[in-house]
């Protein structure tokens, strides 16, 4: 028997392959500046969505780390988002994922539209992101979707390199 | 939505920047806010667009307008988008 905790998470009402991702606009983060950018003019061609918890947490550098090792970033358009700041995602930027950019959502509107949001235990007043990945294509067709059910759940690095073989081809 | 013809790079609550902003919003002139860092070491950007690191720095699409200093980025907001301008 584990000694640890592995929490399942409510049932919840996500954005799911074959949506529309609904479009919003958020200051978007690069490693140089930030600017108020709606995903649907920076969506021109295949997509990773990752979105994720508070930049800080090892979840959101674990999950660039990966961005990197399986060169996600040579291959689409990666962008992420969290309820981080933008000084802070220009922090988490400047030491890995080259190119990627993050969408600053600090009320976790976004994060509420998409049937992500996950209040943390201990942490009052703060909405977070349970993580997910969304591949989109050039339309914002959602080709793959994962939303994690447990906390703490990572996604399958293999089954995002499968989804963009699929759709980049 | 088209991109706006002029880029304002500008830091958070700098009041030069902030004068910029309202010179362009008095003249209704659209613009994107870019933000960069307080750090000036960190303000690579707007040295590649400017040839300095200070803010605010505007870039004008339409004229080809490259230009740093409130004062004079003020100016010429009002030579070109003011009663009278151009």
């Amino acid at each position: 028997m584990v000694d640890f905790d592995v929490v399942s998470l409510p049932e919840t009402d996500h954005v799911a392959e074959g949506d529309t991702a609904p479009d919003f606009a958020r200051p978007l983060v690069t490693d140089e500046y930030w600017e108020d950018r709606a995903l649907s003019e920076v969506v021109d061609g295949p997509t990773l969505l990752l979105v994720h918890p508070m930049d800080g947490a090892f979840q959101g550098t674990y999950l660039y780390n990966t961005v990197d090792d399986h060169d996600w970033g040579q291959q689409v358009d990666v962008l992420g988002l969290s309820i981080s700041t933008p000084y802070a995602h220009k922090r988490l930027l400047a030491e890995r994922a080259d190119g990627v950019r993050i969408f600053s959502d600090p009320g976790a509107g976004v994060i509420e539209e998409y049937g992500l949001a996950h209040d943390i235990d201990g942490m009052t007043g703060i909405t977070e992101a349970r993580p997910a990945v969304f591949l989109l294509d050039a339309d914002r067709t959602v080709e793959y979707a994962w939303v994690a059910s447990e906390h703490p759940e990572f996604p399958d690095a293999e089954a995002i390199d499968d989804a963009i073989g699929r759709l980049v081809d | 939505m088209s991109e706006p013809p002029i880029t304002l790079y500008r830091l958070q609550a700098c009041p030069f920047c902030e004068r910029v902003a309202r010179t362009l919003t008095e003249l209704d002139v659209a613009y994107r806010s870019r933000y960069v860092e307080p750090m000036h070491s960190e303000r690579n950007v707007v040295k590649r667009v400017s040839g300095a690191r200070s803010v605010p720095a505007i870039v004008d699409r339409d004229t080809g307008v490259t230009m740093s200093e409130s004062a004079n980025i003020v100016e010429y907001l009002q030579g070109t988008y003011g009663e009278g301008g151009a």
